[in-house]
Parts: structure tokens; C-alpha cells; sequence
């Protein structure tokens, strides 16, 4: 029986952990130790509920409730000085906590610090788009919804960025293989030749390690050599191949060397 | 089997004439020489005037964050050349940087030395490309036989130095594979010399040229507002009166102890950033000339000792059976970092560019995010284009400075 492998990740993952191996952590230190940091945080949590905050490499994070993103980036950039957001995107805990996290990238410019915004949402929970706030999110929330699948709303323009528009589920999330799914395999088989070609062309293979020991027409073999194209399949390869190189009497690269005149100059002219 | 030919339908035929309210759509790219890379912008044309532009990107996707979470950190490193592929020893430096604080360690004096002086060449490279490709779409092609001659120069010495010229992997996570090789400081000193003076050379070229005045001046002007709202960095910021640049206002490595100046435009436009790029370029060589005797007074130590993550140095791994250990689990299993996120922010020689990794422990990366300072220089095309006349789509493309191998990642 195959072994049993969880469909919700399939990353890579180590094969070998340590049982005694214990895992250390990021040093994190309170806000109320900086002084900047410390005056954000008060003036934060006066108007609105910051569920945990801390400060991670120099850092502040807080976490957000979902439907005050607008709200608490609004404040950031008004009161606050964070004026400018330089990054937003998703974390996938579909298979742990059933949902992603938001994170969104602060930067103040006059104070020299970054404030990372966390927020929480369910998998299918809608997401307000913070694109009046910064002009920015028009592009990173389309590409959060392209490779997360994360549902935000009251954008102008939510269709996928990177990836082709019917493109079938959303590569970034932990459940999406590497190479791709089922889907991506056949995607271009449909729509360069259609679909009814599929018997005759096969699947896309999308390994880019992938290797077939049968395959002499991709597939070079080193040390036993066979001609190009032929089937050995049936597990017979030709006892004898005969091998002519091009550097026995092929057609020379520089016809008119000179061996003798060439010079190796010393520095460029 | 034949590809049957109508299977293939794009979204929108190349032009449509004759539209309801006159305008004309222009598709634009993917496969254009001055959209620099593969860019799709959609056009729509009252007259030769832009009402509407809609650049489409992901022609390049390769989905590195994805392999960025299936591969030991160490792996990923050469992936992250392919990201801003004219400058990559940039984003290996980000890169490093960012796993080495997320791993709490340091590199060595000589190797940080190392590094600064190669994200300063590939400054040059970056910004020689800049304006050999711009000048070439606007017209003016011997700036571009000049400039690459230049470019060659530097990439002559990224090449003396890792053997490679385009994807560098120069910087690995700890401090650098190699030391200088003998003399190559005297040819970085030599590079200097002849840069200083061909820089002169382009603006003489350039700056009073009333042809590339004409295209330049007041065309893709971006205003403060418009940069901060876009997410802009790098010269693009600065360009609109910004003074942002990391290596100042938020310094890293070696930076806090150099001595350059952050020059800053006034008006946005292009020809502002022109004239930034050209600045930056002598701050750059202002920068490689001290770092030459920093070089000379540090200590041989090229990689951080911190033996749970970094292998040992070759010596001890040859002689020494537990360096050999060490370095077989880090090779075959990867190191561990401890649990954490971090978002490290460099100074590329496009603008801000930074990853964040997300780590839950394992040797792969939980979440590895990449920020491309291009993708939303790009994205403000939508906004910057609408109102210059179809000609300016070029300058302002090129005048950019995106490259969309960090775009697509």
C-alpha cells in the first residue's frame, strides 16, 4: 500500500527531524521598550482593538481585526506618519487555523520605522480593499487573489495578474504541488491543439527534473549510448553503436586558424 | 499533429478601429523590443493621445516564491539572480541578507567589504544598462555602444571575481564563497578612473541635448503623491523630491561608515531621473574608491562562523570529521533557522527591494515573499500614461527602469 502522504500541504518537506531537536525562535521584545514604537501602540490601541503587538528584528507587528483594515491603515497613514505601504500579501493557514493571514508592509518615512499590519480572515471571508487608501493595493491585491485565492472586495479591477485568466486554483497556496496540478498539465495541450488532441499529445509534463531512462529522442544517456530515436522499450539496446564525434573530420568551428599566429593579449584593447 | 491556429484566441485583436466612442485600442507587447521584457500594455488611443492604458504582466512568472518554499534556503540562492537579472548580485545580497537576520548571525568584516563593493558594481551595471536600453528607445543609439562598453568593463570585473557576468551568486548566506583575486582592486581602481571620465562623456552626449531634452523634459512626470501612493522607490522616489534611500535612512551592512551623498529631482519627470541615474553613478564610484582600503586593513575571514547553519571553511571540512558532518546535514537536509518572520528591505539599483521569509522552523521557508520594486513601477503605468501622447510610452517604459524578471518572479 502507498504510503499515506496529507493532501491539505504538499510542499517539501524535511525527511529526517531530530526527536530532541528543539526548534528556537526569533527573539521578541515588547513595544513599550521604543519609544517611537511605544507612542504608535497607545495611540492604536485607544481607537481601535490590537489583539497582540510585538517587536520582531526591529520591527512592530500588530494584529488587526479583519473588518477595520481600512479603517486602522486610514489612521496609520493619517495620524500616524506611516505613509506609505510598501508590500501586502497572504499566508496560507488553510490547514491549521482555516485561513490566511494579512499582512500589510508599513513604512514611515520621518520616523525611519516599518509597522507590519496582521489580520486574520476565514478562507472564504471577504477582505475590504484598502486601493483608497493606497493606490498600490490596485496591483497587490490582484496578485494576492491570484496566487492565494483570498476574496477582496470593492476593487475596481479583481481578475488575476500573473497567471493566465482561467487559470484553474491558486499556486500559492500550501494544497497547489509544485509542478502544478492536473489542470496546469493539460492547459496548454487545450488550448494550443484542444482538447480532443489529449490522447493523442499526453499530459504537459511539468517536472523539469523529470527523466525517462526510455526516451532516446530527450534524453541523452551517458556511457551507453544509443542512436537517436531508438525504441528500446522493450529493454534491448543495440550492443554496438557506432559513434563518429565531429571532431574526426567534422566541419571545424574557425576554418582559417592559425594556430601558430594567435596571440593571448594580456589586457583588453 | 498540426496546432490548429484558431484555438488560439487572444482577448483582443490587435487593433480595433472604429469603436463606439472612436477610440482605438493599440496592443502593445508582449512582444516588443522597447517594452523591456514582456510586457502587454493595452492602449487606448484618442487620436495619438493615451485615455486609457492597461499593462498586463506575467509573461515571465516562474513562481519563485513558490520554489522559494520548496527548496533549503541555500538552494533558493541562485534562483534569486533571476529576479533583476542586470543587477543580480542585488538580490542575492537581499536575500542574504534577510536569512542571515533571520538566523541572528553576521558576516565578517572582509566578506561585507566584499559585498559592498560587488552590489556596487552591479549599481553601475544596473544603471549603464539603464541608459544604454533608454537612450537606445529614444533615439540616441551611440550612447548605447558606449555605455555597454562600459558595462562590459564592470562585467569584465563581476567576471574576474565569480567567474560569471550575468547570474553572479556571488553572495552566499554567511559572506562570500571567495576573496578578491590578486590585482583586481588595481583594476577596480583602474574601471573607476575610466568611468568617472565616460560618465562625463554620456552627459556631454545627453544632458544639452535638445533632441532628448525635447522627449525627456516634463514627460512621465510623477508627483510626490502620485510615488507614495504607487509604492515607488529607488531613483523613481527621489526623483519627485523624495530624500529615501535605504542606504541612508535606513542603513545596512557596510553603508553608516561610507560617505556619499543621496542626490534628490525636484520635478519627477524623466529627465529628472536622467539626471539622478547619472549622479548616482559617480556617488557609486565615490563609494568603490573608499572601499578599496577598507579592504586592505580587514581580516581574511570571508564566512561567519555559526557552525549549525554555515558550513565551515573547505580546510576544516577536509581535516576536521565533525566540520564534515556538519556540512554533509546542511548540504543534504538544509539548515534550520528558528521560528519568525523577518522583512529585510535592500537599496537595488531599481528601488526597495525585500523579502520577507516566513519561517516555522523546518528548513524550508513557510512563506517567502519577494518584494520587486518594478512590479508597482510598472503598476503605475495605468496611471502615469493617460494624457502623453503615444510616442512618450517608450521614454517613459524604458525611463522606468523595470525589468521584468522581478516583476513576473
Amino acid at each position: 500500500m502507498r504510503k499515506y502522504t496529507s493532501k491539505t500541504d504538499v510542499q517539501a518537506k524535511s525527511y529526517y527531524n531530530d526527536r530532541f531537536y528543539v526548534t528556537p525562535t526569533l527573539p521578541r521584545s515588547k513595544a513599550s521598550d521604543d519609544e517611537v514604537y511605544s507612542k504608535d501602540i497607545e495611540a492604536l490601541s485607544a481607537k481601535f482593538e490590537i489583539s497582540e503587538n510585538y517587536v520582531e528584528n526591529k520591527e512592530l507587528v500588530i494584529y488587526i481585526q479583519p473588518d477595520k483594515n481600512v479603517e486602522v491603515l486610514t489612521y496609520l497613514k493619517e495620524e500616524l506618519e506611516y505613509d506609505m505601504c510598501m508590500e501586502l500579501s497572504a499566508v496560507d493557514y488553510i490547514a491549521s487555523r482555516g485561513g490566511f493571514e494579512i499582512f500589510y508592509e508599513m513604512l514611515s518615512m520621518s520616523k525611519h520605522r516599518r509597522m507590519r499590519v496582521k489580520t486574520f480572515i476565514r478562507q472564504k471571508q471577504p477582505l475590504e480593499s484598502i486601493i483608497n487608501v493606497f493606490k498600490m493595493a490596485s496591483w497587490s491585491e490582484r496578485e494576492m487573489y491570484d496566487m492565494y485565492g483570498v476574496k477582496v472586495v470593492n476593487h475596481p479591477n479583481m481578475k488575476r495578474i500573473l497567471m493566465p485568466d482561467d487559470w484553474y486554483d491558486y499556486p500559492l497556496r500550501k494544497t497547489y504541488p509544485l509542478t502544478g496540478d492536473e489542470a496546469a498539465s493539460w492547459y496548454e495541450v487545450d488550448k494550443i491543439f484542444g482538447k480532443e488532441a489529449r490522447d493523442i499529445i499526453g499530459p504537459e509534463i511539468r517536472d523539469c527534473a523529470a527523466i525517462d531512462r526510455y526516451d532516446t529522442e530527450r534524453f541523452s544517456r551517458l556511457g551507453h549510448e544509443v542512436p537517436f530515436g531508438t525504441d528500446i522499450t522493450d529493454g534491448k539496446e543495440p550492443e554496438h553503436t557506432p559513434l563518429a564525434y565531429q571532431e574526426e573530420g567534422g566541419v571545424r568551428f574557425i576554418k582559417k586558424l592559425n594556430e601558430e599566429d594567435s596571440v593571448t593579449i594580456k589586457e583588453r584593447r | 499533429m498540426q496546432q490548429q491556429v484558431n484555438r488560439l484566441k487572444p482577448f483582443f485583436e490587435n487593433i480595433h478601429f472604429e469603436r463606439e466612442d472612436n477610440t482605438m485600442m493599440v496592443n502593445f507587447g508582449p512582444q516588443h523590443p522597447s517594452a523591456h521584457g514582456q510586457m502587454r500594455l493595452m492602449l487606448e488611443l484618442q487620436g495619438e493621445e493615451i485615455v486609457k492604458a492597461t499593462p498586463g504582466v506575467g509573461y515571465l512568472h516562474r513562481g519563485m516564491e513558490k520554489m522559494g518554499e520548496n527548496m533549503i534556503y541555500n538552494e533558493f540562492l541562485p534562483t534569486t539572480d533571476r529576479m533583476d537579472y542586470i543587477a543580480s548580485t542585488s538580490n542575492n545580497y537581499g536575500y542574504a541578507l534577510a536569512v542571515e537576520q533571520l538566523l541572528g548571525i553576521e558576516a565578517p568584516r572582509r566578506a561585507e567589504v566584499i559585498r559592498t563593493m560587488l552590489l556596487e558594481i552591479n549599481r553601475l551595471m544596473s544603471h549603464l544598462f539603464w541608459l544604454a536600453t533608454h537612450a537606445l528607445d529614444v533615439g540616441a543609439m551611440s550612447v548605447f555602444l558606449y555605455a555597454f562598453r562600459e558595462r562590459e568593463f564592470a562585467m569584465d570585473l563581476m567576471e574576474d571575481y565569480c567567474g560569471a557576468r550575468l547570474t553572479h551568486s556571488a553572495v552566499r548566506i554567511g559572506g562570500v564563497p571567495l576573496d578578491l583575486p590578486a590585482g583586481w582592486c588595481d583594476d577596480l581602481e583602474k574601471f573607476c578612473g575610466i568611468l568617472m571620465t565616460e560618465v562625463e562623456k554620456y552627459e556631454g552626449l545627453l544632458t544639452e541635448n535638445r533632441i532628448w531634452r525635447m522627449r525627456l523634459e516634463n514627460v512621465g512626470v510623477i508627483d510626490t503623491q502620485m510615488a507614495k501612493q504607487w509604492a515607488c522607490s529607488g531613483i523613481v522616489l527621489r526623483a519627485s523630491g523624495v530624500k529615501w534611500d535605504l542606504r541612508r535612512e535606513m542603513p545596512y551592512g557596510l553603508y553608516p561608515e561610507l560617505d556619499f551623498d543621496v542626490p534628490i529631482g525636484e520635478t519627477g519627470c524623466s529627465y529628472a531621473r536622467y539626471k539622478l541615474h547619472m549622479q548616482e553613478m559617480r556617488e557609486t564610484v565615490k563609494i568603490l574608491r573608499q572601499l578599496i582600503p577598507m579592504y586592505n586593513e580587514s581580516e581574511s575571514q570571508l564566512m561567519a562562523h555559526a557552525p549549525e547553519y554555515i558550513s565551515a571553511p573547505k580546510e576544516e571540512i577536509m581535516t576536521q570529521n565533525y566540520s564534515l558532518m556538519q556540512h554533509f546535514v546542511l548540504v543534504t537536509q538544509g539548515m534550520r533557522p528558528p521560528k519568525g518572520e523577518v522583512y529585510v528591505a535592500t537599496e537595488s539599483p531599481k528601488g526597495e527591494l525585500a523579502f520577507m521569509i516566513v519561517s516555522d522552523g523546518s528548513p524550508y521557508a513557510y512563506k517567502m515573499k519577494l518584494r520587486a520594486p518594478s512590479f508597482w513601477h510598472t503598476g503605475l503605468l495605468e496611471d502615469l500614461l493617460p494624457g502623453h501622447q503615444l510616442a512618450d510610452v517608450v521614454t517613459i517604459i524604458g525611463n522606468l527602469n523595470v525589468v521584468f524578471g522581478e516583476i513576473d518572479r
